[in-house]
């Protein structure tokens, strides 16, 4: 992986810029011993490490406004990060670069049931935030599955989804507003406890921007009453094909589940095996289909996907009849990567979203990959929503099998590309999956993103490195070249 | 003569802005011209007329997705949805009747151009939320694509979400793909009568704050609420709350929403059929009708934190002669307010610098709306980041120069 040249220049001066961020950032704040800088030299993409040149660990916003604008001075680069849980290598180090670390601001700052908002800074985990509400009876809507180590602020960098975005959506339909710190050390305020933006949606484009567009130093959360109960229906198939297809009636007949996710046989085996939640081991496909809401809607729902399911050939089919039952449905799917973990030396987790009824022909392609690649490889699906998790199992200690996993996993995200998918669901494109986003992006579509990137940004100093194949300087970018095509305006129709 | 330029593709759409672009033309996008009276007017050489962009190209209503030509029209689109028991859930107004022109003109891409919602935006979201991929060409003459046709994408920047609300200020929009969702099987309304606002307010917040999952929460203050056609109208305020859902669910949180409000006033339950036409005047702003009492108002739209709705209220009835409907549990305010030298913009924008949010004045004469800044105006390192964006799609300003902010 090609990461922007360091600059020996910037090296040179490392003890200076130390002695400059700790006059801004006292005390422990500031960490440049090699030993201590450890733990930050990589995110949850463990393949890729990298010490930085030094971390910062700011507790203000004005702190943070301090350093970004001093760094924005010296040209030094920045990588944002929250509890470094990317799965896509988002909060990567750089060598000659400052990594920010906003653990520090882990305070909940407002809880304002009147509006049903709350209003949060950025080091606060996910969980956190629905644990500060639930006595209300209230949560917070994405749930991760990195929910109990991951931050907001990082689920803002990422726009992240969790099993039960199809109905409640993704961090970006949860966000009201922010404070953000630009590059420049200027600070904004984006959106608030209203809905819609005042101009430009400009919240909108920050999330899932993986820090590259500005630091955010608050964030206004909406909460929402929780369900008032919620039941699973664990449904088996003997072939995926019958599982997409079930999907897809349940969809069509005006169900949106609160969760619905499906696993592939290899999937399931492993879970069972690791939590014994009482899956069925002679199916192809398993879908687990959860239904929230009043307690006469939810047995209605389930009532009805039942009879659906049957009518999709399903192999068995056993709805929850109580919270343990339900939440022991879940246990298997939610241990399915650790599960998986066991049966394999190592893993490595895909991304990417298909429309549903490519499904067949993606798993069908998959296993002709995994054939000639020589790995298996275990599907954990985000079913309503399309979004596809193959874990591709290896071994780190055989020489070349990384590198053969990486190289499969490609494959299956060009495949998803080609089918009408998108490279990236919910992990982000980070350091893992930029070489590819000219599978999907032309040049011209690129440069556009880029020339965004550079009105927040005009030195690309933020999280260089990331999403982005080839980087530009955005004078170059800036210049307007005016096309021919004066033929085909003659043609044009007027009145 | 000014030009309309009508392209029949997207190819022509670049070669019309390339060519604004190389004699230092202006252009005013349209697609119907149903919102030409809102925002900033503006003097432009030339129009691009995207109303042949038509026709749904893709729509699989199990994977929830739709894509259509930019300039079809909005009916077309739901019609069709319809037939498939789906709808656009943002439930995009119609600004027909509050701008005195025919309803039902819209097309798809001004809808999400503008970022339309409705009454369920609380609990579904606005077009933005709904908007899943996007081909355009920017203001420099280049056609790009973001997004997908899945509805679960983070590949890139979000682009979709930046077009929502831009007014066609970044660039024109070809061809774009939402998110259909099912429609409800039923609904019901129940009704509090004889609230003042902030009791209303208050009554919409309890029940905002239930089990009950509503999907629409308005109050309409006497006179607003007196014009509602037919039996509709009440003598008198009228607080509105909606449940949808499946048969078995509504009736169960009707039996709970009713036991929540019963000590608020008295209650009226609407059948299915007349709740489907109250939110369909509340949305569309049939209380502020052109044609009707309040057709010489100037109205404005002010979006705020809930529960600042009724003080907001209160500032402006303390200073100016206002009609108020409140929709969003009090998180939008609709005023329409007596004519004023300044479209009462002073008054405005002082009692949402108090309350916060932001006001758009939507209804004004032509010559009102070119004084008065129609958009919440921006200032200090946020306006020059809006010139920046705005710079970096369309640096030559060709597209709706100046219709949100003079500059932009």
């Amino acid at each position: 992986m090609q990461m922007p040249e360091l600059d020996a220049g910037i090296l040179a001066r490392r003890d200076e810029v130390v002695a400059a961020l700790r006059a801004i950032v006292p005390g422990e704040g500031v960490i440049a011993s090699e030993r201590a800088m450890k733990p930050y030299e990589s995110d949850g993409l463990t393949a890729y490490r990298q010490l930085p040149m030094v971390v910062v660990l700011p507790d203000s916003t004005e702190q943070v406004a301090r350093v970004l604008r001093y760094c924005h001075q010296q040209g030094i680069k920045v990588v944002p990060r929250g509890a470094g849980t990317s799965l896509s290598g988002g909060a990567l180090p750089l060598g000659d670069g400052v990594l920010l670390g906003m653990a520090k601001f882990n305070r909940i700052r407002e809880i304002d049931f009147n509006n049903r908002v709350a209003v949060v800074e950025p080091g606060v985990t996910n969980l956190a935030v629905s644990q500060a509400v639930e006595h209300a009876g209230f949560y917070y809507a994405p749930d991760p599955s990195s929910q109990i180590a991951c931050t907001i602020g990082g689920n803002i960098a990422e726009n992240s989804g969790g099993v039960h975005c199809l109905k409640y959506g993704m961090t970006t339909n949860n966000v009201l507003g922010c404070e953000m710190v630009l590059m420049t050390g200027e600070i904004v305020r984006l959106g608030g406890k209203h809905l819609d933006a005042s101009g430009y949606d400009l919240m909108g484009i920050v999330t899932g921007s993986e820090g590259l567009l500005g630091v955010v130093t608050e964030i206004t959360v909406r909460i929402l009453k929780k369900p008032e109960t919620a039941r699973a229906v664990l449904i088996g198939f003997a072939s995926s094909e019958d599982a997409g297809t079930c999907v897809g009636h349940i969809i069509g007949a005006g169900i949106i589940p609160g969760g619905m996710e499906m696993m592939d046989r290899l999937a399931i085996d492993a879970a069972e095996q690791f939590v014994h939640a009482g899956y069925p081991l002679e199916v192809e496909a398993l879908l687990i289909v959860e239904l929230d809401g009043p307690q006469a809607e939810v047995d209605d729902l389930i009532g009805r996907v039942e009879a659906i399911a049957r009518q999709c050939r399903a192999v068995t089919v056993k709805a929850s009849g109580s919270e343990q039952e339900r939440l022991l449905f879940w246990a298997g799917r939610k241990a399915a990567f650790p599960a998986v973990g066991r049966i394999s030396a190592d893993y490595y987790c895909m991304d990417g979203t298909i429309p549903r009824a490519q499904l067949p022909r993606v798993l069908a392609r998959m296993r002709e990959l995994s054939a000639s690649y020589g790995l298996r490889v275990a599907n954990v699906f985000h079913a309503g929503d399309g979004n596809l998790h193959p874990l591709i199992l290896y071994d780190a200690n055989q020489p070349g099998e990384l590198e053969r996993a990486e190289a499969f996993g490609a494959e299956i995200l060009k495949l998803c590309v080609e089918v009408g998918g998108v490279l990236t669901g919910e992990h982000g494109v980070g350091v893992e999956k930029r070489d590819l986003m000219e599978t999907m992006f032309t040049q011209t579509d690129l440069d556009q993103q880029q020339r965004l990137k550079c009105a927040f940004d005009d030195k690309g100093l933020l999280n260089p490195g990331k999403v982005f194949p080839t980087l530009h300087r955005c004078a170059e970018l800036g210049r307007v070249h005016v096309h021919g095509g004066h033929a085909r305006f003659n043609d044009l129709p007027r009145f | 003569m000014m030009d309309v330029l009508k392209p029949r593709d997207a190819q022509d759409v670049a070669a019309a802005v390339q060519w604004a672009l190389g004699q230092s033309k202006t252009l005013d996008v349209v697609g119907a011209g149903s919102k030409r009276d809102l925002g900033r007017p503006t003097q432009t050489d030339a129009t691009l007329d995207l109303s042949g962009l038509i026709g749904v190209t893709l729509y699989e209503a199990e994977e929830l997705v739709l894509s259509a030509r930019a300039g079809t029209p909005l009916a077309e689109i739901e019609a069709l949805l319809a037939s498939r028991n789906q709808e656009l859930a943002f439930e995009p107004m119609d600004y027909g009747s509050l701008l005195g022109a025919p309803p039902g003109r819209g097309t798809i891409g001004g809808a999400l151009a503008t970022n339309l919602a409705g009454p369920r935006r609380f609990k579904a979201g606005a077009a933005r939320d709904h908007f899943l991929g996007v081909t355009a060409t920017s203001g420099r003459g280049e056609e790009f694509k973001s997004g997908g046709r899945v509805v679960k994408n983070v590949t890139g920047y979000d682009l979709c979400k930046l077009l929502a609300g831009s007014w066609g200020t970044l660039a024109v929009m070809t061809g774009v793909t939402v998110k259909t969702l099912p429609r409800a099987e039923t609904e019901a309304t129940l009704l509090v009568a004889g609230l003042d606002d902030a009791r209303a307010l208050e009554a919409m917040a309890t029940a905002l704050q239930s089990s009950c999952d509503l999907s629409g929460a308005a109050h309409l203050s006497r006179p607003v609420a007196a014009r509602l056609p037919g039996e509709l109208g009440l003598g008198q305020p009228m607080t509105a709350m909606r449940l949808e859902g499946v048969e078995r669910s509504v009736t169960h949180r009707m039996t709970a929403l009713q036991t929540l409000m019963r000590s608020w006033g008295p209650l009226l339950v609407l059948d299915p059929q007349q709740s489907r036409s109250l939110w369909t005047a509340i949305r569309d702003g049939i209380g502020f009708a052109e044609s009707g009492p309040a057709g010489g108002r100037i109205v404005w739209r002010i979006s705020t934190a809930p529960a600042q709705g009724a003080r907001l209220g209160q500032l402006l009835a303390a200073k100016a002669d206002v009609e108020l409907a409140y929709d969003w549990g009090g998180g939008l305010v609709w005023a329409a307010l007596a004519p004023a030298e300044d479209a009462g913009e002073a008054i405005v924008r002082a009692a949402v610098s108090v309350c916060g949010g932001h006001a758009m004045l939507v209804r004004a004469p032509a010559a009102l709306r070119a004084r008065v800044p129609v958009f919440e105006p921006q200032a200090g390192p946020l306006a020059a980041l809006t010139a920046r964006v705005k710079e970096s799609f369309d640096p030559n300003r060709v597209l709706n120069p100046g219709r949100m902010w003079a500059g932009v």
